[in-house]
């Protein structure tokens, strides 16, 4: 610690004003802060005291919350791997499966992002933000396993520059930068990212007989008489059962790397709701926005999917996901208290809207919250012009 | 009838180091000073003193060279020693060496009866003569009261709910009738009400609660429902366009001695508080104190910030500091000026938060008292809103839109968003929690200063 302290200061003059490598001040910055809480002290007027939290913390919990969708998505893509394959091995082997195929990923993701976020933090002169700590974590949950690591970078490198620095960076980007991620993948590369891409088959591995990779969603999508019946003969031979209500809870369905579980979802869920750092409001609307949306098209809708019971919507695809992890994300989504109710009701409503009515894409929850993201502002300004209404009226009275 | 008006949103930060409830001997204290600073609104301060003059208690130091009528006047009698300025010859204070017993310059006596039938003019002239004038605050914008309005309303806050604060049935125990007088006065320079606020939980003192002619306030909720801001938008909020003045119930008092007894009298009882403190305890004391006066001998540990006010709000005078105009408490903490390996990850009982985030685990044990010390536990960053503000302030109002608002000097948003209505304590608690560390009442002050001199 000691040893580490006085290498830091060794060099710091050097990053300091005056000194030879000033304009990389702040990437010596955000390393210096990392290692060491800094030594700073409050200001001789105002609040003498500061609370414990920082950026840094906040995104650690969310980080938090975030690794039971990671570990289980490690170990669901081995499985998957197996099932499709034929082959079976213990939990370590499907673990290490997913583990060589995600840290690849994850690296790749952290790496790209953040290289962005000090160059554009030493062009800027601003500090690195940690906003990105909790993007880079997201957005390898949101990919296939199989996706080419280039495809990775790209998208990271898009999402951080256009969908945030050009914004003007952390607090002030519009959209998710995860989910911009992902939708760049999908408009870009839409046949690597869509269809039966979600299980990790190998090099030159045949998939057993029988087998399908569809989705739920486009199991959903494609059915002509009843999508329950049809979920429970999918999968007959190779893998019985699998898309069982029960299964798509627990999440060993193919899928993203850190969707698939509802279940692991709930837990992180918890932890959020638990700490403050996600809004519990957003996310109990979210389920309750789509949960309704479902009731509705079952009364209204003629089509198969319309007719499924409208729990099943809450347990496929990712918007268990997409309500816990990207819906609550602080920036983006609405931030005053009645807003986010609204907000997250409409994802909800929207996420089943697309699924239900969108052939071309029968996963809803990214267009959704993008499109939510988009509108957030405009659902709080008629809550902040409530607000000033209220104070208005007063003022006549 | 007074409200009865229940809080729920905010947070009561408990710090080790309370003040026990009892009053010890009377520090001598040496200097006294009075600062500009402490009062906003001043716009040229004017002295009329020079060092080596001699002064009593209640003779005039400076003024305002806009609001000339109000003086401020000498706490004690004694020589002026250092008058200091700062950038720009700008007067920051004016210190006085205090006399072993205190003369006070004579003003009109009166009794309670004549008290009754008193224009507003006469007493308006006596307490501008006196000095008890710099006790209003004048909202919106937190600056002197202006003489030549009249406001629509006066609020006293009669709690404390800042951290270590003061309880205020030992501070002001057995003032009753100059409390009484006080208000009798403050009710001639308004139409509306004055209205008296108390906490329904504390220790009643009859001080306040038997007052007649007032508005008795009862609030329930923790930290800020003790702000006169925040009870003043449950009673009679402030709209644009409107003025009330607000006063903390030692200035009531003041008054009160002023007009029965004749007298400027500027000693008042003050908590000394904090972690630091070896024995913390009430002091007696005068307005503007030395802060040596009051810790002498009473503070653990070199390494310490002396805090004239709360930890909230008060401010970082220094060991050779002085008492602030409006403060009835002094805080010693530690100073915070160490690193901390990994710091911001490693988990802690020990670190207060008002969140819940990974490894803050000071939610477990609720009646803990903590020893805080003056680190940012962290830097500043970009503003996220993590909605956290909205918890901690009780009024239908939104910190974060406001905040916003100043940062981007939009001033129709400002007064349409409430910044009329308050100061900077009201916001004090967003500072402390605020993730991002951002300096939220300098920001606040200055979008009230913009609106004000615009």
């Amino acid at each position: 610690m000691k040893f580490l302290r006085n290498q830091l200061d060794s060099v710091k003059h050097n990053f300091e004003k005056g000194g030879k490598w000033e304009k990389y001040f702040f990437a010596y910055e955000a390393f210096e802060t990392f290692l060491f809480s800094p030594n700073t002290t409050t200001d001789a007027k105002g609040a003498q005291i500061r609370d414990a939290i920082d950026l840094k913390r906040l995104m650690m919990t969310v980080i938090i919350a975030m690794i039971p969708c990671l570990i289980f998505g490690m170990w669901n893509v081995g499985y998957q791997h197996f099932l499709a394959t034929g082959q079976s091995g213990s939990f370590m082997d499907a673990f290490l499966i997913g583990l060589t195929k995600t840290v690849p990923i994850i690296i790749v993701s952290y790496g790209v992002g953040l290289g962005i976020e000090f160059v554009f933090a030493t062009i800027r002169r601003h500090p690195v933000n940690e906003g990105f700590l909790v993007t880079g974590m997201l957005i390898p949950l949101v990919m296939p396993p199989d996706i080419p690591l280039w495809q990775v970078a790209v998208a990271t490198a898009f999402a951080v520059v256009i969908g945030k620095e050009a914004f003007g960076g952390t607090g002030m980007n519009v959209v998710n930068i995860a989910l911009t991620a992902r939708a760049f993948l999908y408009f870009a590369y839409p046949s690597q990212i869509s269809g039966e891409v979600w299980t990790l088959l190998g090099d030159g591995v045949k998939p057993v007989a029988g087998y399908s990779g569809a989705t739920p969603l486009a199991v959903a999508a494609a059915s002509t008489g009843n999508v329950v019946n049809d979920f429970g003969a999918f999968g007959s031979g190779w893998a019985d059962g699998i898309y069982s209500l029960k299964s798509m809870f627990l999440g060993t369905i193919p899928g993203c790397i850190g969707e698939t579980s509802t279940l692991m979802c709930l837990i992180g869920a918890f932890i959020l709701i638990f700490t403050g750092v996600g809004s519990w409001k957003i996310i109990v609307s979210v389920f309750a926005g789509a949960w309704g949306m479902g009731l509705f098209m079952n009364a209204v809708g003629s089509t198969p999917f319309t007719q499924l019971p409208a729990h099943y919507h809450l347990v496929m695809g990712g918007l268990a996901f997409g309500a816990v992890f990207m819906a609550t994300d602080p920036v983006t989504a609405a931030q005053t208290e009645t807003g986010k109710w609204i907000y997250g009701l409409l994802v909800g409503v929207f996420t089943v809207l697309i699924r239900v009515f969108n052939p071309a894409y029968p996963e809803g929850i990214m267009l959704a919250i993008l499109l939510m993201n988009v509108f957030a502002p405009l659902i709080d300004y008629f809550v902040v012009s409530a607000n000033k209404n209220r104070r208005l009226q007063r003022a006549t009275v | 009838m007074g409200k009865f008006i229940r809080l729920k949103k905010g947070f009561t930060i408990n710090l080790a180091g309370k003040a026990a409830p009892k009053v010890g001997d009377s520090a001598s204290t040496d200097t006294v000073a009075i600062k500009p600073d402490d009062f906003h609104g001043v716009y040229i301060p004017k002295v009329v003193v020079k060092e080596g003059d001699t002064v009593k208690a209640g003779s005039p130091l400076f003024h305002d060279k806009k609001l000339e009528r109000i003086q401020f006047t000498s706490p004690v009698s004694g020589e002026v020693v250092r008058i200091t300025r700062g950038e720009k010859r700008k007067l920051t204070e004016v210190v006085i060496l205090a006399d072993k017993s205190t003369e006070y310059q004579p003003f009109r006596k009166y009794t309670v009866s004549e008290i009754a039938n008193l224009p507003a003019e006469e007493i308006k002239n006596q307490m501008l003569d006196s000095g008890v004038w710099a006790n209003l605050v004048q909202r919106p914008f937190g600056v002197l009261a202006d003489p030549s309005v009249t406001p629509k309303a006066i609020h006293i806050s009669a709690f404390d709910t800042s951290p270590l604060g003061p309880e205020y049935s030992i501070l002001f125990k057995g003032q009753d009738h100059f409390f009484q007088a006080g208000i009798d006065i403050l009710k001639k320079l308004t139409n509306g009400l004055v209205h008296v606020n108390i906490h329904t939980a504390s220790d009643l003192s009859t001080v306040f609660s038997q007052v007649k002619g007032a508005e008795i306030n009862k609030f329930s909720g923790p930290h800020p429902s003790g702000c006169v801001g925040v009870q003043i938008h449950h009673i009679d909020p402030i709209n644009k366009g409107d003025v009330v003045w607000t006063i903390n119930p030692f200035g009531v008092i003041q008054i009160g001695k002023l007009f029965l007894n004749g007298v400027y009298d500027a000693s008042k009882i003050v908590a000394v508080t904090g972690s630091e403190v070896k024995n913390p305890q009430y002091v007696k004391t005068v307005t503007g104190a030395s802060i040596k006066s009051l810790t002498a001998n009473n503070v653990a540990g070199e390494n310490v910030r002396y805090i004239s006010g709360n930890p909230l709000t008060g401010s970082n005078v220094g060991k050779e500091g002085h008492l602030g105009f409006h403060d009835l408490q002094v805080t010693v903490l530690p100073e915070g000026n160490e690193y901390e390996f990994v710091g911001w990850i490693m988990p802690g009982a020990n670190k207060l938060s008002v969140q819940r985030a990974w490894g803050l685990f000071s939610f477990l044990t609720p009646g803990k008292e903590f020893k805080l010390n003056t680190n940012t536990h962290g830097e500043p960053r970009a503003l996220v809103q993590t909605g956290v503000w909205e918890q901690l302030v009780p009024m239908d109002l939104l910190p974060g839109h406001l905040i916003k608002s100043i940062l981007a000097e939009d001033i129709d948003e400002m007064e349409a968003l409430g910044i009329y209505e308050v100061i900077e304590e009201d916001l004090a608690l967003c500072e402390f929690a605020d993730v991002s560390k951002h300096n939220v009442q300098g920001i606040l002050r200055e979008g009230l200063e913009l609106i004000r001199l615009s």
